[in-house]
Protein backbone atom coordinates (compact mmCIF):
# COMPACT_ATOMS: atom_id res chain seq x y z
CA UNK A 1 0.00 0.00 0.00
CA UNK A 2 1.49 3.28 -1.07
CA UNK A 3 1.70 6.16 1.32
CA UNK A 4 1.20 9.48 -0.47
CA UNK A 5 1.80 12.86 1.09
CA UNK A 6 0.92 16.10 -0.68
CA UNK A 7 1.91 19.43 0.85
CA UNK A 8 1.48 22.98 -0.39
CA UNK A 9 3.90 25.29 1.41
CA UNK A 10 3.65 29.07 1.64
CA UNK A 11 7.18 29.44 2.97
CA UNK A 12 10.57 27.98 1.94
CA UNK A 13 11.27 24.29 2.58
CA UNK A 14 14.59 22.48 2.92
CA UNK A 15 14.81 19.79 0.20
CA UNK A 16 17.72 17.96 1.88
CA UNK A 17 15.81 17.65 5.12
CA UNK A 18 12.63 16.55 3.36
CA UNK A 19 14.52 13.94 1.34
CA UNK A 20 16.25 12.63 4.45
CA UNK A 21 12.90 12.31 6.20
CA UNK A 22 11.41 10.58 3.17
CA UNK A 23 14.24 8.07 2.88
CA UNK A 24 14.20 7.33 6.61
CA UNK A 25 10.65 6.04 6.22
CA UNK A 26 10.74 4.05 3.02
CA UNK A 27 12.11 0.92 4.68
CA UNK A 28 11.67 -1.78 2.04
CA UNK A 29 12.44 0.38 -0.99
CA UNK A 30 15.19 -0.66 -3.35
CA UNK A 31 15.03 2.67 -5.17
CA UNK A 32 14.18 6.27 -4.30
CA UNK A 33 13.99 8.93 -7.01
CA UNK A 34 13.66 12.60 -6.20
CA UNK A 35 13.24 15.63 -8.43
CA UNK A 36 13.79 19.20 -7.26
CA UNK A 37 12.48 22.11 -9.33
CA UNK A 38 14.04 25.51 -8.61
CA UNK A 39 13.41 29.11 -9.66
CA UNK A 40 15.61 29.70 -12.71
CA UNK A 41 17.91 32.73 -12.64
CA UNK A 42 20.06 34.38 -15.31
CA UNK A 43 19.24 35.62 -18.83
CA UNK A 44 19.18 39.16 -20.28
CA UNK A 45 16.25 40.34 -18.20
CA UNK A 46 16.56 38.06 -15.18
CA UNK A 47 13.61 37.01 -13.08
CA UNK A 48 13.69 38.86 -9.77
CA UNK A 49 11.00 36.70 -8.22
CA UNK A 50 8.43 34.07 -9.08
CA UNK A 51 4.92 34.25 -7.66
CA UNK A 52 2.73 31.15 -7.53
CA UNK A 53 -0.86 30.79 -6.46
CA UNK A 54 -3.18 27.80 -6.15
CA UNK A 55 -6.83 26.97 -5.49
CA UNK A 56 -6.65 25.93 -1.82
CA UNK A 57 -8.19 22.54 -1.19
CA UNK A 58 -8.85 21.80 -4.84
CA UNK A 59 -5.20 21.84 -5.92
CA UNK A 60 -4.20 19.46 -3.11
CA UNK A 61 -7.05 17.07 -3.95
CA UNK A 62 -6.14 17.05 -7.63
CA UNK A 63 -2.46 16.29 -6.92
CA UNK A 64 -3.54 13.43 -4.62
CA UNK A 65 -5.50 12.09 -7.61
CA UNK A 66 -2.34 12.25 -9.75
CA UNK A 67 -0.49 10.28 -7.06
CA UNK A 68 -3.32 7.72 -7.02
CA UNK A 69 -3.05 7.45 -10.80
CA UNK A 70 0.72 6.86 -10.48
CA UNK A 71 0.01 4.08 -7.98
CA UNK A 72 -2.29 2.41 -10.49
CA UNK A 73 0.37 2.49 -13.19
CA UNK A 74 3.41 1.48 -11.15
CA UNK A 75 4.04 -0.49 -7.99
CA UNK A 76 5.20 2.21 -5.60
CA UNK A 77 5.98 2.33 -1.91
CA UNK A 78 6.01 5.98 -0.90
CA UNK A 79 5.29 9.23 -2.63
CA UNK A 80 5.96 12.76 -1.36
CA UNK A 81 5.01 15.89 -3.28
CA UNK A 82 5.80 19.35 -1.91
CA UNK A 83 4.92 22.43 -3.95
CA UNK A 84 5.54 26.05 -3.02
CA UNK A 85 3.15 28.94 -3.43
CA UNK A 86 3.76 32.63 -2.77
CA UNK A 87 6.84 34.58 -3.78
CA UNK A 88 10.19 32.88 -4.43
CA UNK A 89 13.64 34.18 -5.37
CA UNK A 90 15.92 32.61 -8.01
CA UNK A 91 17.55 29.45 -6.66
CA UNK A 92 14.72 28.71 -4.22
CA UNK A 93 12.99 25.32 -4.45
CA UNK A 94 9.53 25.29 -6.08
CA UNK A 95 8.69 21.63 -6.16
CA UNK A 96 10.03 18.39 -4.71
CA UNK A 97 8.78 15.00 -5.87
CA UNK A 98 10.08 11.86 -4.11
CA UNK A 99 9.02 8.36 -5.13
CA UNK A 100 10.22 5.05 -3.75
CA UNK A 101 9.68 1.59 -5.16
CA UNK A 102 11.21 -1.86 -5.08
CA UNK A 103 13.06 -1.20 -8.36
CA UNK A 104 14.42 1.91 -10.05
CA UNK A 105 12.44 1.91 -13.33
CA UNK A 106 9.12 2.31 -11.55
CA UNK A 107 10.44 5.09 -9.33
CA UNK A 108 11.97 6.99 -12.29
CA UNK A 109 8.85 6.72 -14.41
CA UNK A 110 6.44 7.64 -11.63
CA UNK A 111 8.47 10.74 -10.69
CA UNK A 112 8.62 11.77 -14.36
CA UNK A 113 4.86 11.24 -14.73
CA UNK A 114 4.08 13.24 -11.58
CA UNK A 115 6.25 16.17 -12.71
CA UNK A 116 4.62 16.26 -16.16
CA UNK A 117 1.19 16.33 -14.54
CA UNK A 118 2.25 18.99 -12.03
CA UNK A 119 3.50 21.15 -14.92
CA UNK A 120 0.43 20.89 -17.12
CA UNK A 121 -2.58 19.82 -15.03
CA UNK A 122 -2.22 20.89 -11.41
CA UNK A 123 -4.02 24.09 -10.46
CA UNK A 124 -1.10 26.49 -10.08
CA UNK A 125 -0.62 29.88 -11.69
CA UNK A 126 2.85 31.31 -12.01
CA UNK A 127 3.97 34.87 -12.59
CA UNK A 128 7.50 35.96 -13.45
CA UNK A 129 8.41 39.26 -11.85
CA UNK A 130 11.23 41.07 -13.67
CA UNK A 131 12.78 44.49 -13.27
CA UNK A 132 10.24 46.23 -15.49
CA UNK A 133 7.50 43.70 -16.15
CA UNK A 134 5.32 40.98 -14.69
CA UNK A 135 4.14 38.08 -16.87
CA UNK A 136 1.76 35.20 -16.17
CA UNK A 137 3.35 32.03 -17.52
CA UNK A 138 1.60 29.29 -19.47
CA UNK A 139 3.06 25.84 -20.14
CA UNK A 140 5.32 25.52 -23.18
CA UNK A 141 4.32 23.26 -26.06
CA UNK A 142 7.11 20.96 -24.89
CA UNK A 143 5.42 20.61 -21.49
CA UNK A 144 2.19 19.44 -23.15
CA UNK A 145 4.12 17.03 -25.37
CA UNK A 146 5.87 15.62 -22.31
CA UNK A 147 2.55 15.13 -20.50
CA UNK A 148 0.96 13.54 -23.58
CA UNK A 149 3.49 10.69 -23.37
CA UNK A 150 1.44 9.30 -20.48
CA UNK A 151 -1.89 9.32 -22.31
CA UNK A 152 -0.56 7.36 -25.29
CA UNK A 153 -2.13 3.91 -25.87
CA UNK A 154 -1.63 1.53 -22.95
CA UNK A 155 2.02 1.15 -22.12
CA UNK A 156 3.62 -2.28 -22.09
CA UNK B 1 -25.63 35.82 -4.73
CA UNK B 2 -22.72 33.72 -6.02
CA UNK B 3 -19.08 33.90 -5.00
CA UNK B 4 -16.74 34.39 -7.95
CA UNK B 5 -13.04 33.48 -7.80
CA UNK B 6 -10.51 34.69 -10.35
CA UNK B 7 -7.09 33.03 -10.59
CA UNK B 8 -3.84 34.01 -12.28
CA UNK B 9 -4.11 36.61 -15.00
CA UNK B 10 -7.91 36.69 -14.63
CA UNK B 11 -7.50 38.35 -11.23
CA UNK B 12 -5.64 41.13 -13.05
CA UNK B 13 -8.50 41.40 -15.59
CA UNK B 14 -11.05 41.51 -12.78
CA UNK B 15 -8.87 43.80 -10.62
CA UNK B 16 -9.83 41.45 -7.79
CA UNK B 17 -9.42 37.82 -6.79
CA UNK B 18 -12.94 37.45 -5.42
CA UNK B 19 -16.30 39.04 -5.96
CA UNK B 20 -19.91 38.55 -4.94
CA UNK B 21 -22.27 38.48 -7.89
CA UNK B 22 -26.08 38.65 -7.67
CA UNK B 23 -27.49 36.00 -10.01
CA UNK B 24 -30.36 37.32 -12.09
CA UNK B 25 -33.43 35.19 -12.71
CA UNK B 26 -32.07 34.25 -16.15
CA UNK B 27 -28.54 33.55 -14.93
CA UNK B 28 -28.77 29.85 -14.26
CA UNK B 29 -25.82 28.45 -16.20
CA UNK B 30 -22.14 29.42 -16.30
CA UNK B 31 -22.29 30.70 -19.89
CA UNK B 32 -25.11 33.12 -18.98
CA UNK B 33 -23.10 34.37 -16.00
CA UNK B 34 -20.17 35.16 -18.29
CA UNK B 35 -22.54 37.09 -20.59
CA UNK B 36 -23.87 39.03 -17.61
CA UNK B 37 -20.33 39.87 -16.47
CA UNK B 38 -19.47 40.95 -20.04
CA UNK B 39 -22.38 43.40 -20.03
CA UNK B 40 -20.83 45.18 -17.05
CA UNK B 41 -17.16 44.65 -17.91
CA UNK B 42 -16.59 43.77 -21.58
CA UNK B 43 -12.82 43.23 -21.16
CA UNK B 44 -13.32 40.81 -18.28
CA UNK B 45 -16.15 39.10 -20.16
CA UNK B 46 -13.84 38.55 -23.12
CA UNK B 47 -11.08 37.19 -20.88
CA UNK B 48 -13.52 34.74 -19.24
CA UNK B 49 -14.86 33.64 -22.64
CA UNK B 50 -11.46 32.41 -23.87
CA UNK B 51 -11.67 28.68 -24.67
CA UNK B 52 -8.53 28.08 -22.59
CA UNK B 53 -10.32 29.29 -19.44
CA UNK B 54 -11.93 26.48 -17.44
CA UNK B 55 -14.70 26.91 -14.90
CA UNK B 56 -15.32 25.19 -11.59
CA UNK B 57 -18.58 25.24 -9.66
CA UNK B 58 -18.25 24.34 -5.99
CA UNK B 59 -14.73 23.00 -6.61
CA UNK B 60 -15.65 20.69 -9.48
CA UNK B 61 -14.51 21.51 -13.02
CA UNK B 62 -17.54 21.85 -15.29
CA UNK B 63 -18.56 22.83 -18.81
CA UNK B 64 -20.12 26.23 -19.56
CA UNK B 65 -23.63 24.78 -19.67
CA UNK B 66 -23.36 23.67 -16.04
CA UNK B 67 -26.14 24.94 -13.75
CA UNK B 68 -25.38 27.55 -11.07
CA UNK B 69 -27.41 28.73 -8.10
CA UNK B 70 -27.28 31.19 -5.22
CA UNK B 71 -24.56 30.29 -2.75
CA UNK B 72 -22.35 28.61 -5.36
CA UNK B 73 -18.63 29.24 -5.59
CA UNK B 74 -17.75 29.77 -9.25
CA UNK B 75 -14.05 29.79 -10.10
CA UNK B 76 -12.45 30.86 -13.38
CA UNK B 77 -9.21 29.02 -14.12
CA UNK B 78 -6.81 30.24 -16.82
CA UNK B 79 -4.17 27.85 -18.24
CA UNK B 80 -2.16 26.42 -15.35
CA UNK B 81 1.61 26.47 -14.90
CA UNK B 82 3.08 24.56 -11.99
CA UNK B 83 6.46 23.07 -11.26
Amino acid sequence: MTRSVVRIEASPFDPARELAGFEANDGDAGAAVSFLGKVRGGGDDPVRALYLEHYPGVTERMIAEFAAEAEKRWTLLDCLIIHRVGEMAPGEPIVLVCVSAAHRREAFEAADFLMDYLKTRALFWKKEIREKSETWIEPHERDYEDAARWTAPERA
Amino acid sequence: MARLLFFGKLADSAASREADWPLGADTRIVARLIEAIAEKDPALGEALSAPSVRCAVNEAIVERDAPIADGDEIAFLPPVSGG
